[in-house]
């Protein structure tokens, strides 16, 4: 019947654009239009009108509906406090009196549309100097006049055409870092540089030229090899020979303690040979080596420019609080605010710190801090904490902390939250490197024992060629490109990770912990079923009274209501809202009650289902209720069946456990389920499970999850939009692909034993190049032969295999 | 042969000559954004059509 009514449709009206043609989503032809051009809703019309009005129409012809949906229309005084030159001066890179510069992080950048509209900006904004944007990073740098466009006007503008930029100080603290990724670029082209040239002027020797090759060209080349080699020496490998001499002070053995050793020995014997004239040495060997290695590392650490990994609580709380002094409100800077302060807090804005709420009543969430689903009714001189967020109109606060002595700041502060990261793990190819060096060591000793009974002659050459040849090189390969490669393929699945070396983390997991709010049910979705009669007025007027009320459970109606039900916003008369009871009011002459049973008459109740709420309704004889579930995120069923074949499960929630029956029908017997967890509480549930040998997943998303996150061997944060705020975490998974976590922790595994495959690789070629260099039969054209050959079959090997994999196991 | 010395040093200079472009343009942060200028050499300089084309 459905599919039938879908094709008559799309038959009936083939010619009719139903995409918007700014944003592209579906709408109704017609409804929204100008000229022969649709839209979906009166922001997008409102855009296109602005583009269009300055001539930047070209930003559609670039690309097919380009534009980026508003979510909100920014209220009026949003962005007040960029007036703050207290704000202003941290933001600015450069500030002078006609001219001032700055970087906006624009997540919303995603097309070569975007980059020709930002760029041209200064066609709609007069003071614009110039404009430019890193479509890698999504950042806008911009430069004007502050005599002609003020920085509020600018950022306003761009939150207008749907470019909002995300502004927080600790952001512009991460901008001016260094490029740690130009150092390595510039030691990559310098190996790659000296690497060819050795390869050039070694190619007499190669070839065996013994005739008409003059023996002083041969040597002028030797010696001009040895300057190629000493940059890859003295610059390129400087961070091997550091981190091995950091790992013998600390008394361990890492992989770089034998690659270090290798390239010494190969350095050394090289000019050995070429100073005493019995030679070439082995220069092409060693710039071959460092350039692989190098292209190893530049692999491993392709990160993700737009994501920050390392948000703390200071991103989270707003940049700019409105204070009201004698009647008058100014925009102030976090840190200006002093205990006795008056602040207004907005809808949707977040209390910058504790304090005593001014105005008659607010509604606060606080699911992101503590996890609890619904807002919290407070009332006149009630005790707010900081990190809630306002729902509802907007109140006035007595401020009664500082920022710094805040509930959040010394939650975030505590000791226990920051991770002793480094030291506790070690990687796979650490720990094969501790048993590699002393076999190695041991059996180029035995080596020039050997020869020095049999001939001493050979001792140091065949010594020396032991060392070389089992240059763990392709041993270091191995790992950097299989899960550099791994990455990739989770990134591109939209599972961000903060560097590679998490996926063997991954791959070693035993006990998963969920969080609930936010995390397996969807923050502020919920399933809503309507029972009993309603006609299309009825539900327009139930529709117009829950869009009066903040009420959560009408916010939730109201939104439900909203999408794909086709119904029409009208005028309510008469409203009133009647407290703990519900709504009434009337929409044409139409009256009705929405509310609690009591409230709306209804008399057969009946017992809602665990954790459920209801909201009655009688209009007009019409009576009946919707029911309001927290929904579960889809194929949570499915990705707990295949989790825990594998792995313990535990579930520890902020929230209270009205929801607990249902909950428990969700996991296999046996699954610790906890409620009402204080973030310190999720915090030692974690450390409890690793003090049981436990290697711990944690899933989460707010941030009273921050604490259980860094203290798992794996946190990570789940968000609905990956450029919005996240905790401090090691891994971010967009919400979507919340029911395939099951597949990427097996992706891990398979990995693991792609690493493992690639060792066994590396150890024969070891094998064969021992064998060659014990007998004392190691020629340099060998060892310039089996070195890269080793490393580009490990690496052709790690990579491809890694890409297979992604297909065999439906990633 | 001492031609192959002279050719074999032009080589080093010419080459030294990119290896230096090469890290020129990295200091510069020409590898930052490999997207942006790929697409943003097509954008047409039409900002005199499009005025009068309005009007």
């Amino acid at each position: 019947m459905e599919t039938l009514l879908g094709i008559d449709e799309t038959a009936a009206t083939p010619a009719v654009q139903e995409e918007c043609y700014h944003c592209g989503d579906p709408c109704v032809p017609g409804e929204i239009s100008l000229g022969d051009k649709s839209f979906c809703c009166d922001g997008c019309k409102m855009v296109y009108q602005i583009l269009d009005e300055n001539g930047l129409c070209n930003y559609y012809d670039l690309e097919a509906t380009p534009g980026v949906k508003l979510k909100s229309v920014p209220a009026d005084d949003q962005f007040s406090y960029l007036e703050s030159t207290d704000i202003k001066k941290q933001l600015l890179d450069f500030q002078s009196e006609t001219f001032e510069k700055l970087t906006l992080y624009i997540p919303a950048i995603h097309c070569s549309s975007c980059i020709w509209l930002l760029e041209n900006s200064y066609r709609l904004q007069p003071g614009v100097r110039q404009s430019r944007v890193n479509f890698v990073k999504k950042q806008l740098t911009v430069g004007y006049d502050p005599t002609e466009i003020s920085l509020r006007q600018l950022v306003e503008q761009l939150a207008s055409l749907g470019y909002e930029p995300h502004i927080s100080l600790h952001n512009g603290e991460e901008q001016r870092a260094a490029h740690p990724n130009r150092s390595l670029f510039i030691k990559i082209g310098v190996a790659g540089f000296s690497f060819g040239n050795i390869m050039l002027l070694s190619f007499p020797e190669y070839l065996g030229f013994d005739g008409p090759m003059d023996l002083e060209v041969r040597t002028f080349m030797s010696y001009l090899n040895i300057v190629f080699a000493l940059p890859v020496i003295f610059y390129c490998s400087t961070d091997y020979f550091l981190s091995a001499w950091s790992g013998l002070r600390k008394g361990f053995i890492n992989i770089d303690i034998p690659i270090s050793i290798g390239i010494l020995t190969l350095f050394g014997r090289s000019v050995y040979e070429i100073m005493a004239a019995t030679g070439p040495g082995y220069l092409d060997s060693l710039g071959g080596l460092l350039f692989f290695l190098l292209i190893g590392k530049w692999f491993q650490q392709k990160t993700y420019e737009g994501l920050s990994f390392e948000r703390d609580y200071k991103s989270y709380f707003p940049l700019g609080i409105t204070r009201i002094t004698g009647g008058a409100t100014e925009a102030i800077s976090l840190r200006q605010i002093v205990v006795g302060d008056t602040l207004l807090i907005r809808n949707r804005e977040i209390i910058p710190s504790d304090s005593v709420l001014l105005s008659s009543h607010a509604q606060v969430d606080y699911s992101f801090v503590t996890g609890e689903s619904e807002p919290v009714d407070k009332k006149k001189g009630a005790y707010l904490y900081a990190g809630g967020r306002l729902v509802g109109e907007r109140i006035e606060v007595l401020v009664d902390k500082d920022v710094a002595q805040g509930y959040l700041t010394r939650l975030w502060n505590q000791d226990t939250f920051s991770k002793s990261d480094e030291g506790k793990w070690q990687s796979l190819v650490d720990q094969i490197a501790r048993y590699f060096t002393g076999i190695i060591l041991a059996i180029a000793l035995a080596t020039a024992i050997y020869w020095s009974f049999h001939d001493p002659s050979v001792m140091f050459t065949s010594f020396t060629a032991v060392l070389i040849v089992a240059c763990p090189c392709a041993l270091a390969l191995a790992t950097p490109f299989t899960l550099g490669t791994a990455m990739s393929a989770f990134g591109s699945r939209r599972f961000f990770l903060k560097n590679a070396t998490i996926i063997e983390k991954l791959a070693g997991i035993t006990h998963i912990v969920f969080d609930k709010t936010g995390t397996i049910t969807e923050a502020g979705q919920s399933a809503i079923a309507q029972v009993g009669d309603l006609d299309h007025s009825g539900k327009e007027l139930v529709y117009a009274l829950v869009s009066q009320s903040t009420h959560p459970l009408s916010r939730k109606l109201f939104s439900h209501l909203a999408t794909g039900q086709g119904l029409t916003l009208h005028s309510v008369s008469h409203f009133e809202e009647l407290e703990g009871k519900g709504l009434q009011g009337s929409v044409g002459g139409l009256k009705g009650r929405v509310g609690s049973a009591g409230f709306t008459g209804w008399q057969s109740a009946g017992s809602p289902l665990n954790g459920a709420s209801r909201v009655y309704y009688s209009i007009d004889g019409q009576q009946g209720y919707f029911e309001i579930i927290n929904d579960f995120r889809e194929g949570l069923d499915e990705l707990i069946g295949m989790l825990s074949n594998a792995y313990g499960l535990s579930l520890i929630s902020g929230d209270h456990a009205a929801e607990e029956e249902r909950l428990k029908s969700k996991f296999p017997v046996g699954t610790t389920l906890r409620f009402e967890q204080s973030p310190q509480d999720k915090l030692g549930y974690i450390q409890s499970l690793q003090a049981r040998g436990e290697k711990v997943l944690m899933v989460g998303d707010g941030l009273n999850d921050a604490g259980a996150l860094k203290q798992s061997e794996v946190g990570i944060a789940l968000t609905e939009n990956i450029s919005s705020f996240s905790p401090a975490c090691d891994g971010i998974l967009e919400a979507s692909r919340f029911s395939r976590l099951a597949a990427f922790m097996d992706f891990a595994k398979s990995s693991k034993g792609i690493i493992i495959a690639s060792f066994v690789i590396s150890f024969l070629y070891n094998i064969v190049g021992l064998s060659l260099a014990v007998t004392g039969l190691l020629e340099p054209v060998y060892a310039a032969i089996l070195m890269p050959v080793s490393s580009i079959t490990v690496v052709a090997f790690a990579t491809l295999s890694i890409q297979l994999l992604t297909r065999i196991k439906k990633l | 042969m001492l031609i192959i010395v002279g050719l074999i040093l032009t080589s080093v200079v010419v080459a030294a000559f990119f290896l230096g472009a090469f890290i020129w343009a990295t200091k510069t942060g020409q590898f930052e954004d490999t997207y942006g200028p790929s697409v943003r050499i097509l954008f047409d300089d039409e900002r005199k059509d499009s005025d009068a084309s309005k009007k």
